[in-house]
């Protein structure tokens, strides 16, 4: 930026104190909040107007982390996208995983065998059970309750054991993949999981003693951080955070994929639309995913655990040794990749954070045409001004913990 | 002895353990917390990282004491200065055990015996609020000054709810001195009930003593009335722009209020020295016993070491506690040492309520604490000074 485009530039920033309208007129104060705000999980920069400790107007600055993921994606060969979904939500980076791969199969039109399904299912509810534990510790953090953190981190450690186990990587484990999953299931996956689900949902009680019944608590949340069910459909908020206002939309029951469907939960939901009903539907959810997760662990399907497409997965290393054909697919699939039919998909599925849907677009050729992102976070992130305006700093914490936004998910 | 040499002296012992206080209370909070939150804490410096408060104070002094431009230099330079000399000026007027005959020479275990003590005090922490208040205003910034200007509030309301619930107790002992309020409250109901001011007859001060402690955790801007701090709001509160030894007053100040406010509630409420039952019933064997048990469980881990250290480490604590379980029994110190270990033990337990709510509950809002003070707090301290004043008018001779 030059010199001159860079005063251009700070001449429209408007002066951080304006003078009343009128004398009478109480003075207002403009607080920036943020990007390094210990309570804006991220690099969200909010400017508030206050007018003592009341917010007149909130406004939202998003883009601080923003990393040209969509426009990264048409430089990598369709398999190696994978790694860069993982990036974009990095707390539940199997959700992202898993849609990519469900989009692009549904262009190659693939048939994915129900044990690669079913293990989805566990891994990406696994993921779920990550994302909102993370969620709830730092959200009790905001609120003042220390201790609830650190509870919530003992078992997301434990999950992140599992992925551990099964893919070698704790955070980016890039499990799922276009035909199927990464690796073969680790030996002994079923004693890690079973142990982890069995002790869960007295884990849940533990967070529940601590908070429920707590009048601090209670009073923080009830009744905080309000929008009404008309914004909320207006401005695309999906997730816990529609289902705490009472509407049961959740896309694994009312579009189920990767076989869903053959699975007994509930959706849950809250009346209230408020912080107290987004923590009890996450609560609900976090049981839930427990149940479906020993569902799958109980009746996982035998059988192969990818597709049978050799044009598409790479060949297994043995039959590279003695198979012509698995050494030319290999060489093929990893020097220039596959080519994906010509055509345009929209998938989405739900993350712990809401709907995420990824449009993509092929021409024919081994690398996608474009890859859009429609991500929960920058969604729910619309509902931020509705839900801060004529509520309190402290309220405002509050509010902004009950959204569940990653700032990666937002700007990608 | 001249009183000048004397004074001298007391005065070093009571600075000393004062500041080993605040700096341990400091290593003890990380302990407490860490355990309740499923960590193990400072270990790093020294055996269980029972240096790390020295480590902790060589950082502070030796870190660059940065000032901002834009803070007025006089009040911003003031406010740290304001807040820990009113913090540790409030303890030269507490006593911490009987009169005591060392070599002769009588003298009380405190800097001075005021006659209005309790009234000092108050008026003392009274002034604490100008530190706060001020940091926030000339820092200049604006987390600072909703900090500050948070404080200001919630101190000043909490104050009025404070000062009822010590007024109920001094109805019924008659005196401001803190000598005199833990002498009155010395003998036993039916021999073994301790006449403390919270099952004190004609009507217990139970209600004052918890109304006290509540705005006491007010006061000290402890959790959960933490607001003019709460870092998830205001980043740091009033201190956002201090740091090095100017940011290190201020912590040094809330501890020592923390220490204050619990001195004055064991001393009010809580019988000061008295043991809680007579030393007929072997009181006196309590410190030892306790001791005891605490050399029994060092020993006991040292033979199941966590760690490789605690092999080495844990018997030479359990042999210290072995050899003060002794030092109980030698009948020359007895007289100082168990008024001592009384007061210790009562002010410790509730330092450590301060800490374990702080790892529990979450915070308030700024409203809500209002509200709680002045709608609940405030009627509940009246009705019961009330009923104090009643029952002792009824049973006046």
């Amino acid at each position: 930026m030059t010199k001159e485009l860079f005063e251009e530039h700070v001449a429209t920033i408007p002066a951080t104190q304006e003078p009343p309208a009128s004398p009478s007129a109480p003075r207002r104060m403009t607080l920036n909040m943020g990007p390094q705000h210990p309570s804006t999980h991220g690099v969200l920069r909010i400017v508030l107007e206050l007018e003592g400790e009341i917010i007149i107007k909130a406004d939202p600055d998003i883009g601080f982390l923003h990393t040209g993921i969509e426009k990264e994606c048409e430089q990598k060969f369709w398999q190696q996208v994978v790694t860069l979904t993982d990036r974009v939500d990095y707390l539940a980076n199997l959700s992202n995983n898993l849609v990519y791969a469900l989009a692009v199969e549904k262009l190659l039109q693939l048939e994915i065998p129900p044990r690669a399904q079913w293990m989805r299912v566990m891994l990406t509810e696994l993921s779920r059970l990550n994302s909102h534990l993370v969620w709830l510790g730092t959200h009790a953090l905001d609120i003042g309750a220390m201790t609830v953190f650190f509870y919530c981190f003992r078992e997301r450690e434990d999950i992140l054991r599992i992925f551990e186990m099964f893919s070698g990587q704790r955070m980016m484990t890039s499990y799922i993949r276009i035909g199927g999953l990464a690796l073969e299931p680790p030996r002994g996956w079923q004693q890690a999981v079973g142990k982890f689900i069995r002790a869960f949902p007295s884990k849940v009680d533990e967070y529940e003693e601590l908070l429920n019944a707590n009048p601090i608590w209670l009073r923080r949340t009830k009744g905080v951080g309000f929008i009404s069910l008309e914004d909320m459909l207006d401005l695309g908020i999906t997730g816990p955070m529609i289902r705490a206002a009472g509407v049961p939309m959740d896309l694994r029951k009312t579009q189920p994929y990767s076989s869903y469907d053959k699975f007994d939960f509930k959706v849950a939901t809250h009346t209230d639309n408020d912080v107290w009903g987004r923590y009890r539907v996450r609560l609900t959810e976090m049981r839930e995913s427990a149940n479906i997760i020993r569902q799958a662990l109980e009746g996982m399907p035998d059988g192969p655990w990818r597709a049978d497409s050799p044009h598409v997965l790479l060949p297994d290393r043995e039959k590279m040794k003695t198979q012509m054909e698995a050494l030319i697919y290999h060489f093929k699939i990893v020097t220039e990749g596959f080519r994906v039919p010509k055509g345009e998909v929209y998938q989405c599925i739900e993350s712990p954070r809401g709907e995420i849907g990824y449009y993509i677009v092929s021409d024919g050729t081994s690398k996608p045409y474009r890859v859009h992102m429609r991500t929960p976070s920058f969604g729910n992130l619309q509902g931020l001004p509705k839900m801060l305006e004529g509520i309190l700093i402290a309220d405002s914490i509050a509010a902004l913990g009950s959204m569940d936004f990653v700032l990666g998910d937002t700007d990608r | 002895m001249n009183y000048l040499l004397l004074s001298l002296i007391k005065t070093a012992v009571v600075v000393g353990v004062l500041m080993h206080t605040l700096a341990y209370l400091q290593w003890i909070e990380r302990k407490v917390i860490a355990h309740v939150q499923l960590r193990v804490g400072p270990r790093r410096v020294g055996p269980h990282g029972l240096l790390q408060p020295l480590a902790d104070v060589i950082k502070l002094i030796t870190k660059e004491g940065m000032m901002p431009s834009h803070v007025n230099k006089v009040f911003y330079l003031l406010a740290p200065f304001i807040a820990v000399t009113f913090a540790l000026i409030s303890i030269s007027v507490i006593p911490f055990g009987p009169i005591i005959n060392v070599g002769g020479v009588k003298t009380g275990m405190e800097l001075t015996d005021l006659n209005i003590g309790i009234l000092f005090i108050l008026g003392i922490s009274g002034m604490g609020v100008y530190g706060v208040a001020l940091a926030g205003w000339a820092s200049n910034n604006k987390y600072a000054l909703l900090g500050g200007l948070r404080s200001s509030a919630q101190m000043i309301s909490y104050e009025l709810p404070m000062a009822l619930a010590i007024a109920s107790p001094l109805l019924i002992l008659n005196t401001l001195s803190f000598r005199q309020i833990v002498e009155k409250q010395s003998f036993y109901y039916f021999g073994f009930i301790p006449n403390w001011s919270i099952f004190h007859s004609p009507f217990p001060q139970i209600f004052a003593f918890l109304i006290f402690v509540i705005a006491a955790f007010a006061e000290t801007n402890r959790v959960p009335f933490d607001l003019p701090e709460a870092e998830n709001e205001l980043v740091a509160g009033f201190h956002t722009e201090y740091s090095s030894m100017k940011f290190a007053s201020f912590f040094m100040a809330e501890y020592a209020n923390m220490v204050t406010v619990s001195c004055v509630a064991t001393l009010l409420f809580l019988g000061g020295w008295q043991p809680p039952f007579p030393v007929q019933y072997g009181s006196g064997y309590i410190p030892v016993i306790i001791h005891l048990i605490a050399a029994l469980v060092c020993f006991y881990h040292a033979a199941n070491p966590a760690r490789p250290f605690d092999r080495i480490t844990l018997p030479v604590f359990g042999v210290l506690f072995l050899v003060i379980a002794g030092v109980f029994l030698i009948p020359v110190l007895q007289p100082v040492l168990l008024p001592l270990f009384w007061f210790g033990a009562k002010v410790g337990a509730i330092l450590f309520v301060f800490i374990w709510i702080r790892a529990t509950l979450p915070r308030f809002r700024y409203d809500q604490l209002m509200k709680f003070a002045w709608l609940f707090l405030f009627p509940v301290a009246m009705i019961n000074l009330f009923a104090t004043s009643l029952a002792v008018a009824l049973t006046a001779k």
